[in-house]
């Protein structure tokens, strides 16, 4: 993760991949040159002119005996002497956390497939790479495994599925068919990405919302366009057209900037108060919100939320008999 | 002009992979290709060790141990060399499931430097004669994203070099600057955290990663403290959510079709003059009052009184603060 001054990067690059070639051939007598480019993602030409670079390398005296050599049997390559650099460069202690740490974020992934094998990977890959395989990173996921390796299961038997799916944003709780695409993990908990036939459209149902589910005796059949979405950004990630509200928040409610997605978040001079503003999927969602919140969140806008706020708690305290004013 | 510069490091390494004897830059200037020069002119011999000095440092960057030392006792020139041993990657007997594995592991990051580091780690393996399905799934697709602070905080950790940064959680109003020896980094339920010693507050502290503002510094030398020996980083985390106990137990009023949350949590629901009453275990009396405010006045606290008082006391304070609010 240190970063070189891009000038000898791409040097840098080149000998990396040069040192890696030698074993790699040599682990794969008579490859196709035109295979051995794909694998390692450079074009035929790059890989010939690599080739040609090593001919020219090997043992101090770099006479016919001490030279790397290789044969050529139409477009495929053996090496037959390596001079010395028939096995790789050792991982770095970067190259070692990424994977290591990887493996360990795989492993505790809730309802994966074949944990074992992630697991026998891990101790062969940390006993490779030693003291650097010890990173000081440490992992742990939550979820209910159980309900995860079901659903995954089920995911994997390709059926479409009738699942009663608890809706967080409208509090409803309803019947849908869906055509499963795939399980994914974001952020801390794990996803149904599917065709949802209703909406049609590509929809996250989490998995601990799923408060059921019936394999049809149908294949998922998603259409064409239903893609894997990209999570990089996260999960809810609201568009212009989505309404916009504005809170002042105390300090006590702070934590919602960093829990919901925010516009803009303007901390103000006294630094007591916060004007936050954020996109909503609709004002209803916006009005449970908030009246869930503690007294250190108002509203500035809009008003037509301030007034729907005032009329529900009214009306919640005419219920129990209590005068709202 | 960079496959003349690729040349001349290919051949040093295979040079100093040779020798057992520690060479000098004169004899390896002497050897390799590239490195001609002539000793006698200061000018040609200053090009030249200032390019030795920058092929060691490539050398070095890649990986390549470079051991310095000199050849006998009576030496004081320094010497170089490279140990096969410490060289090689060890041979990885993986198995093709557990190759798949690492091969999803290989592609999980979505950060460039990590991305980076797990794909010439995965040509490594490749070299070694490691083939990794590249069709293989695992069923479950963990989306891994990283804060910018996991870098140098996971180097900082594993060097045990001190660090400081500028943090501000969401309580405080302004940044302050923490120092801390890192003893490692977690990821506790999708987020990121550091754990180690604040050393202005001389105790255990972790900090989450997304609130670090700026860079991370790094202030102290390697090795500079010693983790302890016992250390469960993950405890640090998540003793802040240890487990809960459901010992409450409220009686609510629900409309018919209202509630969807609720009845989800609800132990029993009955039929009751056209309403329905649930009956809800729960852990904490103010939580479940800010869920209850959310449905209005569809929901009705029977009982506990403890729990009715707090949702007309929300509900009071609703009522007054949109009022002072002009509409």
């Amino acid at each position: 993760m240190t970063t070189a001054p891009s000038a000898s990067r791409a040097s840098a690059d080149r000998l990396g991949r040069v040192l890696n070639l030698v074993p790699y051939l040599l682990a794969r007598p008579g490859i196709a040159i035109v295979e051995a480019a794909s694998d390692l993602g450079v074009s035929e030409k790059q890989l010939r002119e690599d080739l040609e670079l090593l001919w020219v390398c090997g043992l101090p005296g770099y006479g016919p005996g001490d030279l790397i050599d290789m044969a050529f049997d139409g477009d495929n390559v053996t090496i037959t002497y390596d001079a010395g650099i028939g096995k790789p460069l050792r991982l770095t202690p970067d190259e070692a956390l990424a994977l290591v740490v990887a493996l360990r974020m795989l492993a505790e992934t809730p309802g994966m497939g074949n944990r074992d094998a992630i697991e026998r990977a891990l101790v062969k890959i940390e006993s490779a790479a030693g003291a650097d395989a010890d990173a000081p990173v440490a992992v742990r996921m939550s979820g209910n495994s159980k309900k995860v390796d079901r659903v995954r299961g089920a995911v994997e038997r390709g059926k479409a599925l009738r699942i009663t799916y608890y809706t967080a944003s409208r509090d409803e709780t309803t019947d849908r068919v869906v055509d499963p695409i795939r399980v994914v993990m974001v952020g801390g908990w794990a996803y149904l990405e599917a065709w949802c036939r209703r909406a049609e459209a590509t929809r996250l149902f989490r998995v601990d919302r799923i408060d059921g589910w019936t394999e049809l005796d149908e294949p998922a059949a998603p259409p064409a366009e239903a893609r894997p979405a990209d999570f990089s950004e996260g999960v809810f990630r609201p568009g212009a057209e989505l309404p916009l509200i504005t809170l002042r928040v105390g300090r006590s409610e702070r934590w919602i900037t960093e829990y919901y997605p925010c516009e803009t978040v303007e901390r103000g001079a006294s630094g007591e108060d916060w004007l936050v503003t954020m996109r909503v999927t609709d004002l209803d969602w916006a009005r449970r919100l908030i009246l869930g919140l503690g007294p250190d969140v108002t509203v500035v806008s809009p008003p037509e939320l301030i007034t729907g706020i005032r009329e529900q708690a009214a009306a919640a305290l005419a219920a129990y008999s209590v005068p709202s004013a | 002009m960079s496959r003349i510069r690729t040349e001349r490091l290919v051949n040093l390494v295979i040079c100093l992979l040779s020798t057992r004897r520690f060479l000098t830059a004169a004899q390896i200037a002497a050897t390799v290709p590239g490195y001609e020069h002539d000793p006698e002119d200061p000018k040609d011999h200053e090009a030249f060790q200032r390019k030795f000095e920058r092929d060691k440092a490539e050398l070095r960057e890649l990986g390549v141990p470079l051991e310095t030392g000199t050849a006998s006792a009576f030496d004081n020139e320094p010497g170089y060399r490279v140990a096969h041993r410490d060289y090689a990657l060890p041979d990885i007997p993986l198995e093709p499931d557990e190759a798949a594995a690492v091969g999803i592991a290989g592609r999980l990051w979505q950060h460039h430097g990590l991305a980076a580091a797990a794909s010439s780690g995965l040509a490594k393996l490749r070299a070694a004669g490691i083939d990794m399905d590249p069709r293989a799934t695992l069923g479950v697709e963990p989306v891994v994203t990283v804060d910018p602070a996991f870098a140098p905080l996971t180097t900082a950790a594993r060097e045990r070099r001190a660090v400081a940064f500028d943090y501000r959680a969401p309580e405080g109003d302004e940044a302050a600057t923490r120092k801390l020896q890192p003893w490692g980094v977690v990821c506790w339920r999708g987020k990121w955290y550091v754990v180690g010693h604040d050393l202005a507050r001389d105790a255990v502290r972790c900090f989450r990663l997304s609130r670090i503002q700026g860079k991370v510094r790094v202030t102290g030398q390697p090795g500079a403290f010693t983790p302890p020996a016992d250390l469960d980083l993950i405890s640090h985390v998540s003793h802040f959510s240890g487990p809960v106990e459901w010992t409450g137990r409220a009686t609510l009023l629900v409309e018919p079709g209202t509630g969807a949350g609720l009845r989800r949590w609800a132990q029993q629901v009955v039929s009751e003059g056209g309403k329905d009453k649930i009956i809800m275990r729960y852990a904490d009396t103010d939580r479940l009052a800010g869920t209850l405010v959310r449905y209005g006045a569809s929901v009705q606290v029977l009982a506990p009184p403890e729990l009715r008082d707090a949702v007309i006391q929300r509900l009071k304070e609703i009522v007054t603060r949109t009022e002072e609010v002009p509409a």
